[in-house]
């Protein structure tokens, strides 16, 4: 919403400047987004009065002109081929700023003669196109009148940003209302008196709208304007218009403009000449369609208000006029039409068109119902003033409802919800001035809320009306405080979960990622959704489902970095991922990849792709900073889905899986164009046990091991597809109580292994921590342990 | 005799300074003072010798021995410097080498961001609650006084899902505030959290993304009114931009889930393409806020007779960038390793307000 200054001092007293206004606005609630200095620029050029323009010595094309200025006379050197003895023309004078260049004007000497200054072209001024010559000003202007104002540079421009529930600051009346209402000013009135009627009135109105229906359009007004004369508005009002963004167009249609912006309150001008038979208020019908005013043929439905005579639509009521029956300079009778429409019905009919207009804001936001009748006088009054003709005798359809509500306000209320203490008598005051009737009732206010303000319905908003026009920024700040000296730990241990593991894996050397919980759903039927949950309304088919991994995305991205030469990386995310729509179906998920090389190339270390093994690691470095039982897993070979079926795993508890880890699919990594291996981890954190809720943070005793321990080395034989970790459990089992650690230090296969099977190097730890095991002791453990081996997974010992 | 010894002395001492590392200096050793040594063979015939002159004598073979030995400690230590010596020069390394690499990885800004709000919101006694992304429309709306066609829904450009559950349609929430209605169901009041998240909405351009995250907050108790919402996010933005100069300005607004309302905007200088925190001529909205509406109260059975409070939500992302100087809010959603290393932080860099927000 913009307005100017001028405009606004139409309906507000004040001496207040434009900045305090704007300040004073901002702090009403009608923030102000930019002041527009129209004219500033101009500061410095005024009329002036070309005494004498002679040729110049030296040169065809241009003249010396003596020019009488505000400052006294000027001699110029004009290149302008009107400029001219006798004419009135803008001066720039020496120092100024040529608008259009940003060019300081310095004297001259151009061919042998002296300039000192400038007579301005509008193109020059930024104020037209026209350079073909120098401005032409009309006699009548005294000569030093500011350039502003014969320009007709109407500013400064104010621009607001209107919240929606204030629909009445829609219009500068409302604005100035709750300026007036603060204190900056007073208030003045539009005529909206009665303009007599002469004549018959105009054609016959009928509101035909099913039962229930009524409210698309309670009041309906039309009046008939004979004998006007639609040519282009006053300069005035044109200028009023351009300031504010709106194309003047003619006589008539810039008045509803005017009176659309000046009062909230948007009217249209049929002519009447083009209309056929009475005037009816219906809702449409299904395949009707109007050509409307923006010169679109719209298709309607029975869900819109219409405007129809005979010959069927003519306009879309609260949006948009039709083509056919629009004002042209040849009007000279006109139906003006001032009518209430349901806002919410015009905001569907104005969604489902797509159409925006100055009416359409308005109508969809709520008219003062009282002001029909006002508005339609005043615009009346203004039309015949501007295009003459007379008027006939309102024809009126429909009646008002009282839109008025009562509201018990207990004055006790202010400083509960705000903490601003005021007085009864500002309490009242501020309100009245608002346009509240405010009756005393007991020892509270009895309020009736004016017909302009919808959003006013509850004693909240009273407090709220009351502390915008105090100040917020006099409401004194208190500082919220606990209640005990130290505070308690805020986070769930989930959340607390969260944050560790995030830590935890980014320290293992991932970035972390916020991408989409969108993905496309190609890519979504490739991790566990084989029907992914789509979207209504996408705003494109990359993001059209809700995705059922957190991989798909990191894939993409890790796409991007290797298209942008980051050929190896390690990326992860912790956020939700969703296995269905209902509730508990979104799960808070991890997953991270890596890609490309292991580590950079580097002197000292061999180089090496990223393998299984290294985000095995990661989702049991995982478990573990997740406080999980990294200890009591077991791994199974194969993850399935999006996982190298032959180069992934699961880490499962007893019989729940709750992460997995491995190689990306060959097929997948096609078909993310990723030319590398890529290997990745994912899990939710839902999965892993909960901590449960301890009483005492002490740790165990730590155990003593004072006895030496003894290292003994086995090489075994084993079928290549024995998962190796049934060897270890076995030998584990050879004996539970000596065994302390059992590592694997070598996998061998190939040469000097016979083909299918594969050597498997283990070094033992025997420990007691009772004494020092003898030689027999080790023997006898040792001996079980080949035996172990051998029994449960066939391992042959190697000689 | 004497003679004798100083002859062997000399010789020996010869000997020993010639030894040119400790294997020959042991050689040394042995062939002087072994079992078949020469000092030791000589000792042996002391008992030849006169009772008279043995004492005398045998002074003399103690003062030899103690002698040797002593020249051929301080020989060894000698040759042991030298060797150690020839072993360091050995072994040199370049230094200058690159050390072997560690990789480190990077916490996302929103991340980082988030725990700096809840390590704020936490002194002032502010638990932090969660609630799904994907909502219905009751607590989206309806509960927050957003009836079906209320205008303001059109503000939101809601994502909806094709799916429905028990035939309720489902979508995106617009904002994080349904938490307040999940909280608010859940549990009896006072409320004080504040509850962090991805919110949607149908948005994209240079400075909307169509998934965003956003912090709310609610405080609910029978006396909080607007003078404590100012002291609090006074107190907020200060800590969280880390000065405590920032200029405030709570205005009025419209939000249906508060009455009254208010934005809130902090001081800032723009110029060069830059926007600098603080100080300055302009402002910069940075939140919404309000008392909550009596309305959302009623919609979860608190009398707003007695039952007072507000909240407000804040664009997590944008605080970010405004505080660490982030230009393109499309950025933070690609993934990018070099974005990441850049703008990402370390991940020991714990927020806290013990040991400051950031570094």
């Amino acid at each position: 919403m913009k307005l100017t200054l001028p405009w606004l001092k139409e309906h507000l007293e004040t001496e207040a400047t434009v900045e305090e206004i704007a300040e004073r606005l901002t702090s009403l609630g009608l923030e102000v987004e930019e002041v527009i200095e129209r004219g500033e620029a101009l500061a410095d050029f005024s009329v002036a009065y070309v005494r004498d323009a002679r040729q110049h010595p030296n040169a065809d094309r241009l003249r010396v002109c003596d020019v009488e200025t505000k400052d006294g006379v000027f001699q110029v050197v004009c290149g302008a081929p009107n400029a001219r003895t006798g004419m009135k023309g803008v001066f720039a004078p020496e120092g100024s700023v040529i608008p259009a260049t940003g060019d300081v004007l310095k004297a001259a000497t151009i061919r042998g003669v002296e300039s000192h200054g400038m007579l301005c072209s509008a193109r020059e001024l930024q104020v037209g196109e026209d350079d073909d010559g120098i401005i032409e000003l009309p006699d009548h202007w005294q000569i030093g009148t500011p350039a502003t104002e014969v320009l007709g540079i109407e500013g400064p421009v104010i621009d607001l940003s209107i919240t929606p529930d204030r629909a009445d600051c829609f219009g500068i009346l409302g604005i100035a209302r709750d300026l007036a209402a603060s204190g900056m000013g007073s208030l003045k009135f539009r005529d909206t008196s009665a303009v007599p009627a002469s004549g018959p009135s105009g054609p016959d109105i009928r509101l035909d709208f099913l039962a229930g229906c009524e409210a698309a359009c309670p009041l309906f007004v039309g009046r008939i304007i004979r004998g006007v004369k639609n040519g282009s508005s006053p300069v005035w009002l044109q200028r009023r218009l351009k300031a504010v963004g709106v194309r003047p167009i003619s006589a008539l249609v810039d008045i509803t403009n005017f009176c659309t912006l000046d009062l909230a309150r948007p009217l249209h001008v049929f002519d009447a000449a083009k209309l056929e038979g009475g005037i009816v208020l219906r809702l449409a019908r299904a395949s009707e369609t109007l050509e409307a005013l923006d010169g679109k043929t719209y298709k309607l439905d029975g869900e819109m208000t219409v405007i129809a005579d005979d010959s069927g639509v003519i306009s879309l009521g609260g949006i948009m006029g039709g083509e056919s029956t629009g004002c042209t300079e040849a009007t000279t009778e006109v139906l003006l039409e001032v009518a209430l429409f349901d806002p919410l019905r015009t905001a569907m009919t104005g969604r489902k068109l797509g159409i925006e207009s100055d009416a359409r804001t308005r109508f969809e936001r709520g008219l003062d119902p009282s002001f029909v009748m006002p508005g339609m006088e005043y615009a009346t009054r203004l039309i015949l003033e501007l295009c003459g003709g007379e008027a006939g005798e309102p024809v009126i359809a429909g009646a008002v409802s009282d839109n008025r509500r009562e509201i018990d306000f207990d004055l006790a209320q202010l400083p509960r919800l705000t903490g601003i203490e005021l007085d009864g008598a500002t309490i009242r005051n501020y309100l009245s001035a608002l346009g509240f009737v405010v009756q005393p009732r007991d020892s509270n206010l009895h309020l009736t809320t004016p017909t302009w303000r919808h959003d006013v319905s509850t004693t909240a908003c009273i407090v709220e009306e009351l502390a915008r026009l105090h100040g917020y920024d006099r409401i004194p700040p208190v500082p919220v405080t606990r209640t005990e000296a130290v505070g308690s730990t805020v986070l769930s241990s989930e959340q607390r979960r969260r944050a560790i593991v995030r830590r935890a894996i980014a320290d293992r050397g991932f970035h972390e990622a916020v991408t989409w919980s969108f993905t496309r759903p190609e890519w979504a039927r490739f991790f566990d959704g084989a029907s992914p949950i789509l979207l209504r309304n996408p705003i494109n088919a990359e993001q059209s489902a809700m995705r059922p991994s957190n991989l798909a995305n990191l894939l993409a991205a890790a796409a991007n970095n290797f298209a942008k030469r980051e050929l190896d990386g390690a990326i992860f995310e912790l956020a939700p991922r969703f296995m269905g729509a209902g509730p508990g179906e979104q799960r808070m998920s991890l997953a991270g990849i890596r890609f490309g090389e292991a580590s950079r190339r580097h002197w000292q270390l061999a180089s090496r792709l990223v393998d299984v093994f290294d985000v095995k690691a990661d989702a049991l470095a995982v478990l573990d900073a997740a406080g999980g039982p990294a200890d009591k897993v077991q791994i199974a070979s194969g993850a399935g889905g999006a996982y190298h079926p032959g180069r992934s795993g699961e880490i499962k508890l007893g019989q729940k899986t709750i992460a997995r880890f491995g190689e990306i699919h060959p097929r997948i990594l096609a078909a993310f164009d990723l030319d590398t291996t890529v290997v990745a981890f994912d899990l939710d954190l839902e999965d892993l046990p909960k901590n449960r809720g301890k009483t005492s943070r002490a740790k165990p005793p730590l155990e003593h091991w004072p006895y030496p321990p003894s290292d003994r080395d086995f090489a075994f034989l084993v079928e290549r597809n024995l998962p190796v970790a049934d060897l270890l459990r076995a030998v584990r089992r050879a004996d539970k109580k000596l065994i302390r650690d059992v590592d694997i230090f070598d996998v061998y296969e190939g040469k000097g292994i016979e083909p299918g099977k594969k050597s498997i190097a283990l070094s033992v730890r025997l420990q007691s921590k009772q004494r020092t095991l003898t030689d027999e002791e080790i023997e006898t453990v040792a001996e079980r342990i080949i035996e172990a081996a051998g029994k449960s997974v066939q391992a042959v010992l190697r000689g | 005799m004497i003679d004798q010894l100083d002859t062997l002395r000399t010789e020996i001492k010869a000997r020993i300074d010639e030894a040119p590392n400790l294997r020959a200096l042991e050689t040394v050793r042995v062939t002087a003072l072994g079992r078949k040594g020469r000092i030791t063979e000589l000792v042996k015939s002391l008992g030849q010798l006169p009772s008279e002159e043995r004492p005398r004598a045998g002074q003399a073979f103690n003062a030899l021995k103690n002698d040797i030995e002593g020249m051929i400690d301080g020989r060894k230590a000698q040759l042991a410097d030298r060797e150690l010596g020839q072993r360091l020069d050995e072994e040199w390394v370049d230094v200058t080498l690159p050390a072997r690499p560690s990789s480190q990885g990077s916490i996302h800004p929103v991340t980082q961001v988030t725990e700096e709000i809840i390590a704020i919101f936490a002194e002032m006694g502010f638990a932090v609650a969660e609630g799904p992304d994907i909502e219905d429309d009751y607590h989206n709306f309806e509960a927050l006084n957003l009836p079906p066609e209320h205008p303001a829904r059109q503000m939101h450009d809601t994502f909806y899902l094709e799916a429905e559950h028990n035939g309720v349609p489902l979508l995106l929430r617009t904002h994080t505030s349904p938490v307040q209605i999940r909280t608010m169901k859940m549990q009896p009041p006072p409320y004080r959290i504040i509850a962090p998240g991805r919110t949607y909405r149908r948005d994209s351009d240079m400075t909307h993304t169509p998934m965003f995250h956003q912090v709310e907050g609610l405080m609910i108790d029978r006396r909080t009114h607007m003078g404590h919402l100012k002291g609090c996010l006074i107190d907020f933005v200060r800590a969280f931009f880390e000065r405590d100069d920032i200029p405030v300005r709570f205005r009025p607004s419209y939000f249906p889930f508060t009455e009254p309302s208010a934005e809130m905007d902090i001081g800032c200088k723009r110029g060069g393409g830059e926007l600098i925190v603080g100080g300055g001529s302009d402002w910069l909205e940075i939140l919404g806020c309000g008392m909550v509406h009596p309305k959302v109260l009623e919609a979860v059975d608190l009398d707003p007779s007695e039952w007072q409070g507000f909240a407000f939500g804040m664009g997590i992302d944008r605080a970010a960038m405004l505080k660490y100087g982030i230009p393109d809010l499309r950025t933070f959603f690609e993934g990018d390793l070099a974005w990441s290393r850049h703008y990402g932080f370390a991940p020991l860099d714990i927020p806290s307000i013990h040991g400051g927000l950031s570094r």
